[in-house]
């Protein structure tokens, strides 16, 4: 992200491999909620990751599903039902794992492309 | 992308009116749920209040919201994929007509109603019984012949009134038709039946109990298209009713088949014998609620089953035209041989109404605007080998039977094959013609509608009149 400009968008697939550390990562910050968790993502990347909205909710079930996270209907201070989600213990193993794949990931093209670095375009530095 | 569809998505109203249209459009996805579209509610309402505060309109930020939410055919895919069971369940609930609480409602009414009037008619099976006629023997072992006879002849006159009650309450048919167009017919049809001084075992009485179900299924139909008999678009709905209500029943069956065989099995082997229960309450009631049962899967979730019925029609035609060749050139081998009596008479009757069903089947799940194909080359070659069948054994046998002289049966027989080629031949003339391009599919499926009310007719004949012209033999 050193070289990032406003206008860098982040392609699709990496998107959806990321979504789903990403928002255990959130939850485990706290509980939230749809809306909120979109928000969060809009404004841990600048705006720069985003995706289609309605999304979020298939993700969220599956994660729910496998155990990673456990959600509940609250009243929201709108007077609405809402749906809150919260990370559970097996959660937090997952997003630990998930972590440590990501630090090796960023850790391996953090290197290549520092000794690429001289001859390396910046304006594309990947693709 | 998502723009079109979502213009259907904004009537002009308030921010609730357009989320409630949007409720509805979205509640459509087979694999979203009520609690789906509660979740994506509140995120909607949420996006529009912040793009509200941040200066838009109401209207403009609804239209927003909805964009950003994506288009719902991605978003029901996605979840889809992770509700994949769901597209299941729809196999018990309908989508139709429509959401909300209204619908909700309507749809409960309906429920309890078919299970109400299946348990009538399963409570009305076993009526009879209250005035010491059973069927399938007596608690001493005996089987009185009588008995027998007035269940085979009745079954339909206890149990299809409950199907015609359901779809009459359902279709809302105003009372002076239900008297006029069901009671009335069914009321002369059963009387007949039943008090006509029939020989037990005759054939008119064999023959009115074969026939009296044809005729109160007309009267079915009648219910079914809510008294308006004379639109043939609704007397086709009737005809893909039948068929599906068939393909359900027989799924019905065969589940309550292997739960009779668990039940037997289990007190059985716990040294209860519930055999007598078995054949004389639980078969036999349950058989008659599937009946209204039945129908109501039918009418709950009509999208399920047409596709099986046209897929059945598909897979059996070839077979069935390979049996029909098998059997003419079977018929011209043995053409001195053949044992030709009632039995072969039967044997054309059932082969040309089996002919006759899969016709039906397939015209009423053809899409009007077709063009014919090497299917419907297929299905010309089995009418016409049915017809050439019919034609040869008819011959066959009038060549050895002229001096028996005439029985009942053989009048029923030979009215129902000239009934059955009628229609036929007039389908094989207009097949051809539609092969050849010259008439549009939409004819073939006319020539079938108002053929129907003739097969009504013709059983309504034979349950009136046979008795009196036989002398009830």
């Amino acid at each position: 992200m050193r070289r990032g400009g406003a206008d860098v968008r982040i392609e699709k697939d990496l998107v959806a491999a990321a979504a789903a550390p990403l928002v255990l990562g959130i939850l485990a910050e706290g509980e939230s909620y749809g809306y909120a968790i979109l928000q969060r993502v809009t404004e841990l990347s600048d705006g720069r990751m985003t995706w289609t909205d309605g999304m979020l909710y298939p993700l969220l079930h599956r994660l729910e599903r496998l155990g990673l996270v456990e959600a509940s209907w609250i009243t929201a201070p709108t007077g609405r039902r809402r749906k809150v989600y919260a990370i559970t213990a097996d959660g937090r193993a997952e997003l630990a794992e998930r972590r440590d794949q990501w630090a090796v990931v960023s850790a391996a093209l953090g290197r290549v492309w520092d000794v690429a670095g001289g001859t390396a375009t910046p304006a594309q530095g990947w693709a | 992308m998502s723009r079109a569809r979502d213009e259907t998505l904004v009537p002009d109203g308030t921010l609730d009116e357009q989320i409630d249209a949007w409720r509805a459009y979205a509640r459509r996805a087979r694999a979203v749920d009520a609690p789906d579209v509660d979740e994506l509610e509140d995120h909607l309402r949420d996006q529009v209040a912040d793009l509200v505060r941040s200066g838009l309109s109401e209207r403009e930020a609804f239209l927003v919201a909805v964009g950003r939410l994506g288009a719902l055919d991605d978003v029901s895919r996605e979840f889809a994929r992770e509700h994949s069971e769901r597209l299941w369940k729809q196999l018990v609930l309908w989508d139709e007509p429509g959401t909300g609480p209204a619908g909700e409602s309507v749809r409960r009414r309906s429920l309890v109603r078919a299970l109400a009037l299946a348990g009538g008619a399963a409570l009305a099976l076993k009526l009879p019984t209250l005035f010491g006629i059973s069927f399938g023997g007596g608690s001493d072992g005996t089987v009185d012949e009588s008995d027998v006879m007035f269940y085979l002849i009745n079954v339909s006159a206890l149990v299809l009134p409950f199907l015609g009650a359901y779809l009459a309450l359902d279709r809302a048919m105003p009372w002076r038709r239900v008297l006029g167009m069901l009671v009335a017919p069914a009321a002369v049809l059963v009387a007949a039946a039943n008090l006509y001084p029939y020989e037990p075992t005759g054939a008119t009485a064999i023959l009115t109990a074969i026939h009296l179900p044809v005729a109160l299924w007309t009267l079915v139909g009648v219910a079914y298209v809510g008294g308006d008999w004379r639109s043939a678009s609704r007397r086709m709905d009737f005809v893909r009713f039948t068929g599906e209500w068939v393909v359900y029943y027989a799924l019905v069956a065969l589940g309550g088949g292997v739960l009779t065989g668990v039940v037997v099995a289990g007190f059985t082997a716990l040294g209860v014998d519930v055999t007598g229960f078995v054949s004389s309450w639980l078969v036999p009631c349950g058989a008659a609620g599937a009946v209204v049962v039945a129908a109501w899967l039918v009418e709950a979730k009509q999208a399920v089953v047409e596709n099986v019925a046209p897929v059945l029609a598909r897979v059996f035609t070839p077979l069935v035209t390979a049996v029909v060749l098998a059997l003419l050139v079977a018929t011209l081998v043995r053409w001195d041989g053949a044992d030709v009596d009632r039995g072969l008479l039967i044997l054309v009757d059932v082969l040309l109404a089996l002919v006759l069903g899969l016709l039906l089947y397939v015209v009423s799940a053809r899409e009007p605007a077709a063009r014919p194909g090497a299917f419907d080359r297929l299905q010309l070659g089995l009418v016409v080998a049915a017809l050439a069948t019919d034609v040869v054994m008819l011959a066959a046998m009038l060549t050895r039977t002229a001096e028996y002289g005439l029985s009942p049966n053989k009048v029923a027989a030979l009215g129902l094959d000239a009934v059955l080629l009628g229609n036929l031949v007039r389908a094989a003339m207009l097949q051809r013609d539609f092969l050849r391009g010259r008439v549009r599919a939409a004819a073939l499926e006319r020539w079938q509608t108002t053929y129907l009310p003739v097969f009504g007719a013709w059983a309504a004949v034979v349950v009136v009149t046979f008795g009196p012209a036989f002398g009830f033999v």
